[in-house]
């Protein structure tokens, strides 16, 4: 695997991928290796980070991403606090910079955030001290989500550099296509995407990567195969006239899989809609790595939460 | 010292382990990365040529378990490699090994390390040079050789395997 030629990133957030340089996302990759190897120990913990607190502040629903960053955490021996917008002062009128400060007098070290409007990571960065790791903002991006991907593509090709990657799915609506694009971009992988017109972002092709409406052509000898789901919760209008319609030209199905290298892996963020997107017998093919994604989301962001506890350049000591 | 005398070093270690562990096939190697790795490797090898029994060999990572990892104000986090023990070390004997023995504080670690993996029988700690100022009460079983230094000298012990050639050097440290 590659070698590092940085031995620690740059900011003291983790905000998105769009501030990460190719040797800060390979650091984080090799560290998320030995991470991994201590989710294998039979008592999976280090001492790392006691006495760290974190809280994780989620606004939107999730299982995977909480779930894995509080494993991370956990198997760091971190504190950790989770505050779900429903259950919180939210509720009560009270403002996201009102929340985050009011935590903030609490003295956690790490705030992880998920957030309906994009930027809003970037807002606490702003008035907050901890560091902020996004743990998906609105549509704009979910580097986590990708870091994890892209370990996942290393573990099982053995490069992300050359490969054919097709992504496929609602993009319009997805911070998960976006981070996506920006890191394999930065890693040199050849991105084809395909979507109906009215799901393709209008600018995709400033990432540099091919799109096309036809999903045969983007799995055409593809190396990997990565299927987002159709968000109808972000989905206000019609964009397709029915799930039914949709799975039948962009859903995944066995017969279409065969267009791409005999080779290949299969790949879905969650949570899946089975028979709209992807097919029961894709998602629980031999091909797919779906479940490995999720477990390698907790050593991806083990390690980003440990690089991320060391002091940064712009400290005040 | 130079290589043959770092060579000449590892052997006379792989005999003191042959000569005070009867039971060889309980025995197993663990060393402390980066140096410690190599060194490890080539008593097993030294042991394998004496008695044709081969120890197995593990690798621990401690940057995880050092306890000055929170206290740096300044600077990034080390990075962390893999630990990899291919074998279980629930009542085995272990044989720590790593390249220099200071404050003692790197040992402390491995150990902490060592026992989230199980419950070895013993833990032996050997190491190629013991330079003194321990700042723990460790004590190492195999040393291949006593450096007294002053805490303003750096010891750096080069191999083969990492930095090209067998040597070990005392030099005065850059502030």
């Amino acid at each position: 695997m590659t070698t590092q030629t940085v031995t620690g990133l740059k900011g003291k957030h983790l905000l998105g991928i769009a501030d990460l340089s190719a040797e800060e996302i390979g650091l984080i990759l090799e560290t998320a290796e030995a991470m991994k190897e201590v989710g294998a120990r039979p008592i999976k913990k280090v001492p790392t980070l006691r006495g760290k607190t974190v809280i994780n502040l989620f606004f939107e629903a999730s299982t995977r991403t909480r779930t894995s960053f509080e494993v991370a955490e956990k198997r760091l021996s971190a504190d950790t606090l989770n505050i779900a917008a429903s259950t919180s002062s939210v509720v009560k009128g009270e403002t996201l910079v009102d929340t985050a400060l009011n935590l903030e007098a609490m003295a956690p070290d790490m705030i992880v955030m998920r957030h309906a409007s994009s930027g809003a990571c970037h807002l606490l960065a702003r008035v907050c001290k901890s560091r902020i790791i996004n743990a998906g903002d609105g549509m704009h991006e979910h580097p986590t989500q990708a870091l994890l991907d892209a370990f996942t593509i290393r573990e099982h090709k053995g490069r992300i550099g050359g490969l054919k990657i097709a992504i496929i799915g609602d993009l319009l609506h997805s911070r998960v296509l976006r981070s996506n694009l920006l890191l394999l971009g930065k890693l040199g992988a050849e991105v084809w995407v395909a979507a109906p017109p009215t799901l393709m972002p209008p600018d995709v092709e400033r990432f540099g990567v091919h799109s096309t409406t036809s999903i045969d052509e983007a799995v055409r000898d593809a190396d990997v195969v990565m299927m987002l789901r159709i968000q109808l919760e972000r989905m206000q209008g019609n964009f397709f006239p029915s799930l039914r319609e949709y799975f039948t030209v962009f859903g995944m199905t066995e017969e279409r899989m065969r267009r791409a290298k005999p080779d290949v892996i299969i790949m879905h963020p969650g949570p899946m809609n089975r028979g709209v997107e992807i097919a029961s017998e894709v998602a629980d093919g031999p091909y797919s790595v779906i479940l490995n994604q999720v477990a390698n989301g907790v050593a991806v962001r083990m390690a980003v939460l440990f690089l991320l506890s060391g002091a940064s350049e712009g400290d005040q000591l | 010292m130079d290589a043959a005398r770092v060579e000449r070093t590892i052997a006379r270690i792989a005999h003191e382990i042959v000569e005070r562990n009867r039971d060889l096939d309980q025995l197993a190697l663990v060393g402390v990365r980066t140096r410690g790795v190599p060194i490890a490797r080539r008593i097993s090898e030294a042991v394998a040529a004496i008695t044709g029994t081969r120890i197995p060999v593990g690798t621990l990572d401690i940057t995880l378990y050092r306890d000055d990892l929170m206290r740096h104000t300044v600077g990034p986090q080390p990075v962390v490699h893999r630990t990899d023990i291919p074998f279980s070390i629930d009542d085995r004997r272990i044989l720590l090994v790593d390249d220099v023995l200071y404050t003692g504080r790197t040992v402390r670690a491995a150990l902490d390390a060592l026992i989230d993996f199980g419950r070895p029988r013993s833990i032996q700690l050997v190491v190629l040079v013991d330079r003194g100022h321990r700042e723990l009460p460790i004590k190492a079983d195999y040393v291949g050789k006593n450096l007294p230094t002053s805490p303003r000298e750096s010891v750096q012990v080069r191999l083969a395997e990492t930095d090209g050639q067998d040597e070990v050097v005392v030099q005065e440290a850059h502030a």
